[in-house]
């Protein structure tokens, strides 16, 4: 494979003198992100097998893809995430109150309960844009915004996340040709986590990594260790400072490894074999970071377990707050469909508010989702 | 005979259709090692081998797209696309390549083909894991659109669409995969394709249904007959494209009185057809204007779900409402 840029090694050292561009605070902000992170997806998945929430997409393992990345955005920035980027909107200050709302699908998530878990979309404090779950359908949204910024002269840039399974997708071909063509201020990240689902790199594509494929589009591309913080971060700082100068898109692709199924419903034992997994376990990018604070005299034990425990009890009073939530009212059905409600959509309402007085409400149903 | 649910019934289908013919294969997102988000193709790659039964990169585009060359090219290829909502990459090569193939050839090329995919609600997937895009492809000269609604028609159904020299979207109700059971012959049969099934007789009111709303209109059938006597003739469509013209007229000639239900929204879906298709050819045996239980025109929601579905609530109001015109 390419060369793939490591910055802090597996003890925790990093070069002598490598300066991250991070103050102390800065660097432990990464680091109790990671740490949310985490949390949130322990609370999620006990919310799922409770049956509190329908499902959820497991982070664990791509933190530093995450984090390190959105270390290196603006606020003025936009984000065009996937649905397993949870770290890029905490690390921006993304309230995980909101995100509950939208995990329990209630009157004051964002999205007003109309899409599933995990499909976030937040404009404060940072653009982070409205998830779709078609894969790749995001990248030329990117390319869009990015064209927009540049026209007005902005030094906004576009930060675009997707899988592997991604780059087969329609979007990634035509928004990295538009991106390149245009010199459009975006970056592409391809979070290469091992598998789409079920489906093995290797069975994704036949060329020698992903960022390879950058070449054909005239753009420039770099391979970065995932799993290391610093190293996404370094990879995407000079790709926005060369989209803010005018010079165009990056690919990325960060190597890291999904520690676990797809989502909180699928069992990953069907087609992932255990070695792998013990490879990755040796290679945490949380314990990563954490020997690299250490080493740096930012860490000990009670650091850990005070940030642990906050943390965890951020999550979970955040998971309280949003279970107690209201459900969104039955007019937000039909609201949002277009700017002004057309008479037929109105219509269709006000027969189901007749309905619900006549004949009384609809009772629940109890379908699970699959994956 | 066994008795299966309807996943169960497809993946039979599947391994049955692969046993008898070689040039049978399966492949799609997740259809191999894994079986399939829903389990559809659960054991084909061991049985079969990763030749006939294979994960594909992820792209609707070219999963159909080779789906086609392998079909003009001698294979019977039943492509996976994992849920409805995905298909829409692969929207051009369906609607201009698979269903006007023959056409354009003047018959020298086909594409024998069918494409599987789980479609409508029933599984909090929101926007984009429970939609019934039906109407765009039944509208689609050259492409035929099925959708079964218990065991028995799933495997038979299945097994004539792959023996059909035509392209067909096989759409299955995946609110039903494992909500109803039934006997299910062991080897080949096949359910021909284009006849509807009566679900149940009556002189009434006539409901006309397909996949998931089947069971529904089913059980307002029940509470109409109970609360007040009145006997719905159920009909299940199962073959949407090409639909049997006659039996509809013929079912709806029994009763005078209609109503159709879908869980697509309303605004041009399938129940537009089968009342303009009554209206042109037997309004003079109506007593009461057609009524459409449909989902609403709006995208699917998630938390509220069951308030966009049609249930058992809406059918018996529509029932009521034509009997009581
Ligand atoms: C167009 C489309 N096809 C299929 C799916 C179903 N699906 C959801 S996630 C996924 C795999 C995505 O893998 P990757 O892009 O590598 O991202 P990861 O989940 O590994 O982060 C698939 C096939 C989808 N969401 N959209």
């Amino acid at each position: 494979m390419t060369d793939m840029l490591t910055v802090i090694r597996p003890d925790g050292a990093t070069k002598k003198g490598y300066d991250a561009g991070l103050s102390d605070d800065g660097l432990l902000h990464c680091y109790r992100t990671m740490l949310l992170v985490r949390s949130f997806d322990e609370i999620c998945l006990k919310l799922q097998r409770a049956g509190r929430i329908g499902f959820s997409i497991p982070n664990r393992g791509i933190e530093a893809t995450q984090v390190g990345a959105a270390s290196a955005m603006r606020k003025t920035d936009w984000i065009f995430p996937s649905y397993r980027d949870f770290g890029m909107a905490l690390y921006h200050g993304i309230s995980p109150v909101d995100m509950m709302h939208n995990m329990f699908g209630n009157a004051e998530d964002s999205a007003k309960g109309r899409q599933m878990p995990v499909h976030f979309s937040f404009t404060e404090p940072i653009h982070f844009y409205s998830i779709s779950s078609p894969i790749g359908t995001h990248l030329p949204h990117a390319v869009g915004a990015a064209y927009a910024s540049k026209l007005r002269g902005e030094d906004t840039v576009h930060l675009v996340s997707f899988g592997d399974g991604g780059t087969s997708s329609l979007g990634f071909h035509s928004g990295m040709n538009f991106a390149a063509v245009w010199k459009a201020p975006v970056v592409f990240l391809c979070q290469n986590n091992g598998y789409a689902i079920s489906c093995p790199s290797d069975e994704q594509t036949a060329s020698d990594g992903y960022a390879v494929k950058a070449e054909a589009y005239g753009m420039p591309h770099a391979t970065v260790d995932g799993n290391d913080l610093f190293a996404v971060r370094q990879a995407v700082s000079e790709a926005t400072e060369r989209a803010r100068k005018g010079e165009g898109p990056t690919l990325i692709e960060a190597v890291t490894f999904r520690m676990g199924g797809h989502s909180t419903s699928d069992d990953p034992s069907r087609y992932v074999p255990k070695e792998l997994f013990d490879e990755w376990e040796k290679k945490d990018p949380v314990e990563r970071f954490r020997r690299f604070l250490e080493k740096k005299g930012l860490w000990n034990q009670t650091v850990e377990d005070t940030m642990r425990k906050e943390t965890l009890a951020e999550i979970d009073s955040a998971a309280k707050i949003a279970e107690k939530t209201d459900k969104p009212g039955l007019e937000t059905i039909f609201s949002d469909v277009f700017a002004e409600v057309p008479g037929h959509i109105r219509r269709q309402g006000e027969f189901l508010f007749d309905l619900v007085k006549r004949r009384g409400e609809a009772s629940a149903g109890g379908g699970e989702f699959p994956l | 005979m066994a008795n299966m649910t309807l996943i169960q019934a497809v993946n039979d289908g599947l391994k049955t259709a692969m046993r008898g013919d070689e040039s049978i294969l399966c492949f799609g997102e997740d259809v191999g090692p894994k079986g399939g988000v829903f389990l559809a193709t659960e054991g084909l790659t061991t049985e079969f081998g990763k030749e006939r039964c294979f994960d594909t990169p992820l792209s609707e585009d070219g999963i159909i797209g080779t789906a086609i060359g392998m079909a003009m090219n001698g294979l019977r290829p039943v492509a996976e696309i994992q849920f409805q909502d995905f298909i829409f990459p692969a929207f051009d090569q369906i609607v201009s390549e698979a269903a006007k193939l023959r056409y354009r050839s003047g018959g020298q090329y086909t594409a024998p083909m069918v494409i599987r995919t789980p479609y409508g609600g029933g599984i909090r997937g929101g926007l984009y894991h429970s939609q019934s895009g039906e109407a765009y492809f039944a509208h689609t000269a050259g492409l035929k659109v099925v959708i079964p609604s218990t065991p028995h028609d799933a495997k038979g159904l299945l097994l004539a669409s792959i023996q059909d020299p035509d392209p067909v979207l096989f759409m299955e109700p995946k609110a039903l995969y494992r909500a109803v059971k039934g006997e299910v012959p062991e080897g080949e049969y096949t359910v021909d394709l284009s006849t509807l099934r009566t679900v149940r007789e009556g002189r009434d009111v006539t409901i006309y249904c397909y996949g998931a709303m089947v069971p529904v209109v089913e059980k307002a059938a029940a509470q109409a007959k109970e609360q007040r006597d009145i006997d719905c003739l159920v009909v299940d469509l199962r073959t949407l494209m090409p639909l049997d013209e006659e039996g509809v007229l013929e079912a709806a000639k029994q009763t005078g009185r209609v109503v159709v239900v879908h869980e697509a929204p309303r605004f041009c879906g399938y129940g537009a057809e089968i009342s303009a298709l009554i209206a042109e050819n037997c309004i003079e045996y109506m007593e009461a204007p057609v009524k459409r239980v449909t989902g609403f025109d709006t995208p699917f929601p998630n938390t509220l779900e069951h308030h966009y579905l049609p249930d058992d609530r809406r059918v018996l109001d529509a029932i009521e409402a034509v009997y009581d015109f």
